[in-house]
């Protein structure tokens, strides 16, 4: 049921002990780094300031923007000659960012990446096949590695060619797939095309998806078409890359390794902790890494902490599926809110279809939100259509704290959108 | 008693209600009456046309919102009054009309409404003696 029993059914009052030492090793070794020394200086911390786990409150978060500053290797903790690997992102958004690994750094992301494949089931004797890219990208040599250190064939199909993937899981007898949902989604339809029924055609039985924002709806509706049990996985390449958190068999939150890093959860805005089970920003340390460790670095993914024990024994915390980026957010009249939130009460209403817009504007200095849904089936029925609109209104305000402008729009009225989808326009004008 | 109304949920946007007509053009469909109401939530724009089926579908393979109901239709002599006396006998059975438009068709003055009690309206227009109206009676008219 385990594959690192100790480690992973450790106490709460266990996994804090083991945090603390190796929060400890990591300080110190981010003494080695410039970045580290001087962030330490200008806020006057010594590492004896730091004596338990409660004061790491008192270091200064790590960004992305830290990351692009001191490109390439600024936050070096180790001699380049110990440095065995670099992950870098793309860039898109400005300078890219490194990443750094030694040996052990490559063997300890294997373990526990390796640690999340057990957990969900998967065996030596399993084939594992990988639709993530290879190369910069950490889904492929991530999962790659953890899967192989496990034990499971596994095969690099990488990403694209939908009907090469297909003729390998029923060639190879691929047992187990990781693939992004929508791309899971794709090559249940390319399957369908080819005549191939997963159930009859292949021995396919697990599924990983993450990296994709997706609902469990959507995910039971994948598991339905290919036939297969579908775990969220979570992970980013600051944090090394796969196996950051993952589901267990319960299918109910990821579970976050707090052997391999000290989980926050904070207010993006005012920085300060956030109460249990509330949603707020991931800010993760990692406590088991040599090259490059990362103290507090904001994720920026917006998650809660899911309350009480999970029955598959780990006590190892579990994570709420990620609920948008904190840049998303929007502060109106003083409250935060994401638009996930406004999703969420909205997604509940049968009468709804998917499209939304969120407008914000300002009228003599008053924030106005309006809320236009797609109406999925229209009736004429001016009370029943009063009435929705009534009752949309009513939730949001108790989700937001603050009343919108509803509007019910017609099937294809909201303007098109083409790659990801803009949910907000804030067309408020700056009074100063 | 009913004649089939077409409602489009139409959005307050220039250009919308062109479009609709139009495809009425393309499909050979005629109007016969409409009527557009917009209140600052919606804008409803109901139809009554030859072929109200196939008009349905048309506008549903466009991908436009409508919905197909029965409204109640009655016919009137063209003179002053009638209308009057028409909804006096709904209103004074204590009935609700939802809304109500008319027009003049071949001689006759026509009265379409939606009531909040279907049953007691027919009631009513039975009792009354009201002379209502059909699809192909309206379509003869025309």
């Amino acid at each position: 049921m385990y594959l690192h029993e100790k480690l992973e059914t450790l106490t709460r009052s266990e996994i804090e002990a083991l945090q603390w030492e190796r929060l400890q090793r990591t300080l110190e070794r981010c003494m080695n780094s410039p970045f580290y020394r001087k962030r330490f200086a200008d806020a006057h911390l010594t590492l004896a300031d730091i004596r338990s786990l409660d004061d790491l409150q008192k270091i200064p978060f790590t960004t992305k923007q830290d990351l692009r500053d001191n490109y390439p290797f600024g936050l070096a903790a180790v001699p380049m000659s110990e440095v065995v690997r670099l992950h870098s992102s793309s860039g898109t958004t400005g300078t890219p960012t490194v990443i750094l690994h030694t040996q052990k750094d490559l063997d300890e992301w294997a373990n526990a990446v390796a640690r999340c494949l057990y957990m969900v089931g998967l065996r030596r004797g399993d084939v594992f096949q990988n639709s993530s890219g290879y190369g910069m990208f950490t889904g492929g040599l991530g999962f790659q590695y953890g899967a192989e250190r496990l034990g499971m064939l596994t095969v690099p199909a990488a990403a694209g060619n939908t009907k090469r993937q297909i003729k390998f899981i029923r060639d190879f007898g691929t047992t187990a797939l990781h693939a992004i949902p929508s791309y899971a989604s794709r090559i249940h339809e390319v399957m369908e095309e080819m005549g191939v029924d997963p159930r009859r055609d292949t021995k396919l039985r697990t599924l990983i998806i993450g990296a994709e924002p997706h609902s469990e709806e959507q995910r039971r509706k994948i598991e339905q078409m290919l036939g297969v049990k579908a775990y969220n996985s979570f992970g980013m390449s600051e944090m090394c890359g796969p196996g950051v958190a993952f589901e267990c068999t319960e299918q109910n939150g990821m579970h976050i390794w707090e052997d391999y890093y000290i989980v926050e959860i904070v207010d993006p805005v005012t920085l300060e902790p956030v109460p249990d089970g509330e949603v707020g920003e991931l800010v993760l340390t990692t406590i088991n890494r040599e090259a490059m460790p990362l103290l507090r670095y904001r994720t920026r993914d917006l998650t809660r902490f899911l309350p009480g024990e999970c029955p598959c024994g780990r006590h190892h915390r579990r994570l709420d599926r990620m609920k948008g980026r904190s840049d998303d957010m929007m502060i109106l009249k003083g409250v935060n809110i994401f638009p996930i939130q406004i999703e969420t009460v909205l997604m509940q209403f049968e009468e709804l279809g998917t499209d939304y817009l969120i407008t914000l504007t300002n009228e003599e200095a008053n924030d106005l939100m309006t809320v236009e849904v797609e109406l999925k089936d229209f009736s004429d029925d001016y009370a029943r259509l009063q009435a929705l609109t009534k009752e949309i209104t009513r939730q949001l305000k108790d989700e937001i704290l603050l009343t919108p402008l509803v509007k019910l729009v017609p099937k294809g009225a909201l303007p098109k959108q083409e790659g990801k989808a803009v949910r907000v326009r804030d067309l408020r004008k700056t009074l100063i | 008693m009913t004649v089939h109304q077409i409602s489009i949920f139409v959005e307050n946007k220039s250009g919308t209600l062109l479009h609709v007509l139009d495809l009425f053009k393309e499909s050979g469909i005629q109007l016969i009456a409409s009527t557009i109401s917009d209140t600052v939530e919606y804008g409803i724009y109901r139809v009554i046309c030859s072929e109200p089926k196939r008009a349905y579908e048309v506008l549903k393979a466009a991908g436009i919102s409508a919905s197909v109901s029965e409204v109640f239709a009655i016919t009137l002599d063209n003179s002053p009054g009638r209308a009057a006396d028409a909804v006096r006998f709904i209103t004074g059975a204590g009935i609700g009309i939802s809304y109500l438009y008319s027009f003049l068709l071949g001689g006759k003055g026509i009265l379409v409404f939606r009531t909040d009690d279907v049953e007691r309206t027919k009631e009513v227009i039975r009792a009354q003696g009201l002379s209502s109206i059909d699809d192909e009676g309206l379509m003869a008219l025309a």
